[in-house]
């Protein structure tokens, strides 16, 4: 299925009325609420943002089978893949780690001791796991793509690297979730553990679709440039 | 054939919800349910049920009014409930079960009831000798040392690892170590 399924003259907020699910990402486009009537082409021409690669991704995040063809992505203006990219790193790095780790805090105090300290210290590992994955990327493959993107010869990163190096972030947040659902102790079983599930649910799904797009849009794409700069 | 369904439930919404989505299926005969012990052994003795689906609480003194009778019993289950406790079932419905899940466990049931009803360890529970993997897993041991250890082959261990991650639903060998120390089958002071 490789049609668009999102109209650009349609209005923003009926879009996001539909598919609530969109509204965390429109900070990563440098977007935000409060837009009145305009269209989706409108708002998104407001603030200079490219509404093939809006919807583009929009389309990714919200549509299961959905994967643009390497046509779409070389007839769309990717300027925006890395800030997006860079701009999720810092909501999820910034915002989603941090918010939840206090939520897990709380259900720490209630549980034995004992486990608390290896509960909250599975957590701190899983959040640098999570911070050293974000930082190789910035660090090794975003200048690389801009590189490529300004025609130039990019860095001496070759995509082919990526792959390998690039672990599963989600796993262990899945095992996160299955602790709180099954094994903790029953003195920890109140809001917070419910508040936290959502938490991490939506998390989880989100670092899913951010590593579909790493995987199977930035990387065939950063090979593409690559090939046509050798 | 069909099976022959005898619920054992004293709550009128569960009853009344695990009846509504039986009394239609071709495979499954339901028994007028009960809703309490009083009576059993003489339901028993009279409906002949093949599968009893048993509300956990009443575990103990269900099976014993089987008394000895080829029964397979599910335990009902909508809350935590003990290791103990749940062994003594053939197999656990939980109240989260889809109907299809549900239909299928009992038909599975019947198939145990050809043995006499007896203890058998839940499929989510894990065996004396995965725990005793997980254990040392969780200490951090790789496959090879746990072989060495357990004086078993490495393949064995690998087998052993898939079975505890389809049991628990956890992947990491970090999440295992939280997994065994909530659990209580490690101390904490072995991790340093």
């Amino acid at each position: 299925m490789n049609e668009i399924i999102y109209d650009v003259n349609i209005k923003m907020s009926e879009m996001i009325t539909a598919h609530p699910g969109l509204a965390t990402m429109l900070g990563r486009f440098g977007l935000s609420l409060g837009f009145g009537d305009k269209s989706v082409k409108d708002v998104c021409a407001s603030r200079g943002v490219s509404v093939d690669f809006f919807l583009l991704m929009c389309n990714v995040y919200n549509n299961e089978s959905y994967l643009p063809s390497m046509d779409d992505l070389l007839a769309t203006d990717m300027s925006g893949l890395v800030p997006y990219l860079q701009l999720s790193h810092t909501y999820y790095a910034g915002k989603r780690l941090p918010h939840i780790e206090h939520h897990l805090h709380h259900i720490a105090e209630q549980m034995p001791q004992r486990v608390a300290g290896v509960f909250m210290r599975f957590f701190a590992e899983y959040r640098d796991e999570v911070t050293a994955h974000f930082h190789y990327e910035e660090k090794n493959v975003f200048p690389h793509i801009v590189s490529l993107q300004n025609g130039e010869a990019g860095t001496d990163y070759r995509i082919k690297d990526y792959l390998a190096a690039h672990s599963n972030i989600e796993d262990k947040l899945d095992d996160l979730l299955q602790i709180i659902f099954k094994y903790l102790p029953q003195s920890a079983t109140g809001d917070d553990a419910v508040d936290v599930v959502y938490d991490i649910l939506q998390l989880s799904a989100d670092l899913k679709k951010h590593a579909l797009i790493e995987e199977k849009i930035l990387v065939p794409y950063v090979k593409t440039l690559e090939k046509k700069m050798s | 054939m069909k099976t022959r369904v005898l619920i054992v439930e004293p709550s009128q919404i569960i009853v009344e919800g695990l009846v509504h989505m039986l009394q239609d299926k071709p495979n499954i005969k339901l028994l007028s349910p009960e809703y309490n012990l009083q009576y059993l052994q003489e339901r028993i003795v009279a409906g002949k049920p093949d599968v009893m689906l048993v509300n956990a609480n009443m575990a103990a003194q269900a099976v014993k009014a089987c008394g000895g009778k080829k029964i397979g019993v599910l335990g009902l289950v909508y809350q935590y409930v003990d290791p103990t406790t749940r062994s003594l079932f053939c197999d656990i419905v939980d109240i989260r079960d889809s109907g299809v899940a549900i239909v299928d466990k009992i038909v599975r049931a019947a198939s145990y009831s050809s043995k006499p009803c007896e203890p058998t360890t839940d499929r989510y529970e894990l065996t004396k000798r995965e725990t005793t993997v997980l254990i040392e897993v969780a200490k951090g041991l790789t496959n090879k040392e746990i072989a060495n250890k357990l004086n078993v082959s490495t393949y064995t261990v690998i087998s052993h690892r898939k079975n505890i991650v389809s049991k628990t639903g956890i992947k990491s060998v970090a999440g295992l170590t939280v997994y065994a120390l909530l659990n209580n089958l490690i101390d904490e002071n072995v991790l340093e």
